[in-house]
């Protein structure tokens, strides 16, 4: 996400940190560099202008240069100053006492509106809400298309008149039967509109006015530059927005944008879009999102992750079966199913803190594939053969590879690995750390075998 | 002046037909200018008003700062931003253009117009089929400029089209482009939602070479260029082409929003690693965003913008003008 300028604040501070003395020219040569990497990140030239001055008096405060790690010192402000840049801790959305919680999307043409609206959707349906989605887009064409497509999938109800209604219209109309049908949310989806053009972005305010909602949300692209202060400025004055969603976090735009949007509108990022998938949708921590940037890792949202997905009853019969030697290929399935619904293993990577440093893991293409054809083959075992695989033998280990279109070979080195990653888990599960060596035994015969690509 | 259609097309030996207009009435064409130079310079707070030849009447150091800010505002970047200065500072210093308002400016034009034009070329559609395939990053554009290229292709040149649904996976895209198809009276050659982007393909260069048609345009999913599997894919589709035609796709463009701001550089590189890209269209110019991320491109990896998207009607899509553009994000 934010790799790059962690790199570059992490380097010029190491270098800072290891002199163990920091002068105030020191102190020039740091924000020069973090002010070149918040431009190369996008940051709003105006907002890392202030956002450095801010800096450069701190870190030249007395207990700084006087403390015995001064490097250390300026990591710790340029944190607590990011985290504070980006909203301090997180904020809630406002819900309705009574009746529906309405939503109001709005933003740029291709920030990922629709999307967004879909996702929202999800996030609401995952706490049991009933969500009803409103198809207010009619100038692009298809879009009402997508909205019934993605919001079916998120198990939300789509509300459409087609492209011949007036946007303010359909939504009161939409308003009304949310009302009636007694949903818990409805999210309005509108059309993409240029901050400047007049007419739509009145447009908006109408349906701002009519269908008066809990929240309105800007959804703005993480790759947008120096232009999302003033779209957010435009959109501010015109919607009245209460909060941001960021889109397409995933990619490795720096999100600049993120930063000068807090900074100038004062309104807080509420959501972060991080993946194709519906699910791929989190609350934005921006406290936490600092730490990132910083190389600290984000472990707390890891830890939610994995809680959310996986039962607290099946890990402790794991620990069990564990201790008890009677780990099996079919527990190995489980668990490698569990793991990939906390998303591609690329994005979990990011959250783990030193991973920014390590310069192989960063551009670590875990090919899912790769994981894919483990689960072909031992899905084309039997019962018998998933509890005991010793006793795939000749044309067992045929069958199994014609069953999952793999190799023989392939079959083999899946056996001989788990039987090794066994041997690991149950040392490790009776409180022994491995060794070394048997760390880089499992690393290299862990069974989808990371590939690395050097971009 | 401003680039024209017939300029910024390599049609091979096909004769542009009756119906295209042979040349743009001037009239229109400064209609053009002056519609792009409004929609850049919408903002309040123009590069112009930033840079007026004023900026340069007393030139010290602060002057450069000034000329900085403003480019970085523009999203150009620093690299580019600084390289563009440099020049300018030393030209002046050493005398080589006069420390006059006027004068400098001028050549700073002149400076931003060069980067700008950094390996121009025409949109190679010589080849009978030829293929262009459009690439880029979810909600750049993809799907409109190609719909609006088609219509251009079409009406304007009197080419016969088949678009191909390659797009795939967002719901509803091949829905947008066949709105498009009927606009652009094009031919639409979809596949299943979730098919084999490269079939889609496949089929639709069979079905062009069946009927003789001139250009294939191929849409292809929005995808982010960190995702190695979708940007492998993407080199798949290209490959399942050139096995049909040899040389095919005949040209490649990438759709980079005017907004963008230094991930585009990545884009761009990323995107012409997997699938050779030959030229952005720079969409999304009528906001207040200068597209600066442009310069940067043609500067940094030498790929050319070779179309700009102005506004949402059929005639905003625009071959890109360096010197225009320049003119354009300096204009009074």
């Amino acid at each position: 996400m934010f790799d790059q300028l962690s790199d570059r604040l992490q380097s010029t501070l190491s270098e800072v940190r290891s002199r163990g003395k920091l002068s105030e020219s020191d102190v020039d040569a740091a924000m020069r560099e973090i002010r070149l990497a918040l431009l190369e990140a996008d940051v709003n030239f105006k907002v890392v202008k202030s956002f450095t001055r801010t800096l450069k008096e701190r870190c030249l405060g007395a207990d700084v240069l006087q403390s015995l790690d001064p490097g250390q010192q300026v990591v710790k402000i340029v944190n607590e100053e990011l985290a504070e840049l980006m909203g301090g801790t997180g904020e809630e959305l406002a819900m309705a006492t009574s009746g529906p919680t309405v939503i109001l999307m709005s933003g740029l043409q291709g920030s990922g509106k629709t999307t967004a609206c879909a996702k929202l959707a999800q996030y609401f349906r995952k706490q049991n809400k009933d969500v009803a989605l409103a198809a207010c887009d009619v100038y692009r064409p298809a879009a009402v298309e997508q909205l019934v497509t993605m919001g079916g999938r998120a198990g939300a109800h789509v509300y459409e008149q087609g492209t011949e209604a007036d946007p303010v219209d359909i939504a009161t109309w939409a308003l009304d039967r949310a009302r009636e049908e007694r949903r818990d949310v409805l999210i309005i989806d509108t059309a993409g509109r240029l901050h400047i053009d007049q007419e739509l972005m009145a447009e908006l305010a109408r349906i701002r006015k009519k269908t008066d909602p809990d929240d309105v949300l800007l959804v703005v692209d993480a790759m947008t530059g120096q232009d999302a202060v003033g779209v957010a400025e435009s959109f501010a004055e015109a919607a009245e927005f209460d909060g941001v969603v960021m889109t397409k976090l995933d990619g490795d735009a720096r999100g600049g944008a993120a930063l000068s949007v807090k900074a100038v509108t004062g309104k807080p990022i509420l959501f972060a879009s991080t993946g194709e998938k519906i699910e791929d949708f989190d609350r934005f921590h921006p406290d936490r999102m600092a730490q990132r940037i910083l190389g600290m890792g984000d472990v707390l949202s890891l830890i939610e992750k994995a809680e959310s997905q996986v039962d607290e009853k099946a890990a402790e019969d794991l620990q069990e079966k564990l201790k008890k030697d009677q780990f099996t290929l079919e527990d190995f399935l489980t668990q490698m199913k569990q793991v990939r619904k906390m998303g591609p293993l690329s994005g979990i990577l990011g959250m783990l803190p030193g991973m920014g440093a390590m310069k192989q893991l960063k551009n670590a293409n875990i090919d899912e594939r790769e994981l894919d054809r483990t689960e072909a083959i031992i899905l084309s075992m039997t019962p018998a053969e998933r509890a005991d695989p010793h006793i795939i033998k000749g044309s067992r280990r045929k069958r199994i590879a014609n069953g999952s279109g793999t190799k023989v070979q392939q079959v083999n080195a899946l056996v001989k690995q788990f039987d090794q990653m066994r041997v690991l888990m149950r040392s490790m599960a009776n409180g022994k750390m491995p060794s070394p060596e048997q760390m880089m035994a499992m690393q290299q015969g862990a069974m989808p075998k990371p590939k690395i690509r050097r971009r | 002046m401003a680039t024209t259609w017939q300029e910024m097309l390599d049609l091979g030996d096909r004769a542009p037909v009756a119906s295209a207009p042979a040349e743009e009435e001037p009239e229109r064409r400064r209609g053009v200018f002056r519609r792009l130079r409004e929609s850049l310079s919408a903002s309040r707070k123009a590069l112009t008003e930033e840079i007026s030849a004023s900026l340069f009447d007393r030139i010290d150091d602060e002057t450069w700062e000034l000329l900085e800010e403003a480019l970085i505002l523009a999203d150009v970047g620093a690299p580019t931003t600084a390289a563009v200065v440099e020049r300018l500072e030393h030209e002046v210093e050493s005398g080589a253009v006069p420390a006059d308002g006027v004068a400098v400016r001028d050549r700073l034009i002149e400076i931003l117009a060069e980067v700008a034009g950094t390996a121009r070329a025409p949109i190679d559609l010589a080849a009978e089929p030829a293929v262009l395939m459009m690439v880029g990053v979810n909600g750049t554009g993809k799907t409109t400029t190609i719909g609006k290229i088609a219509w251009h292709l079409s009406k304007e040149f009197g080419l016969s089209v088949v678009l191909a649904a390659a797009d795939t996976y967002r719901a509803a895209a091949a829905e947008q482009l066949e709105t498009w198809a009927e606009r652009a009276g094009a031919e639409l050659v979809r596949g299943q939602a979730g098919a084999d982007p490269g079939s889609v393909a496949y089929d639709a260069i069979n079905a062009a070479r069946a009927r003789g048609a001139d250009v294939v345009i191929v849409d292809t999913a929005g995808r982010l260029h960190t995702q190695s599997d979708l940007m492998e894919e993407l080199s798949k589709v290209r490959r399942v082409i050139s096995k049909q035609i040899p040389d095919a796709p005949h040209e490649t463009l990438i759709s980079i929003d005017a907004t963008t701001g230094q991930n585009g550089l990545r884009q761009a590189k990323i995107f012409s690693e997997a699938a050779e890209v030959d030229g952005v269209v720079l969409t999304k110019l009528d906001g207040t965003a200068k597209g600066g991320i442009a310069l940067a491109i043609a500067a940094d990896l030498g790929i050319p913008v070779k179309l700009i998207g102005v506004g949402e009607t059929l005639e905003d899509l625009r071959p890109f003008d360096p010197d225009d553009y320049a003119r354009a994000l300096l204009a009074e």
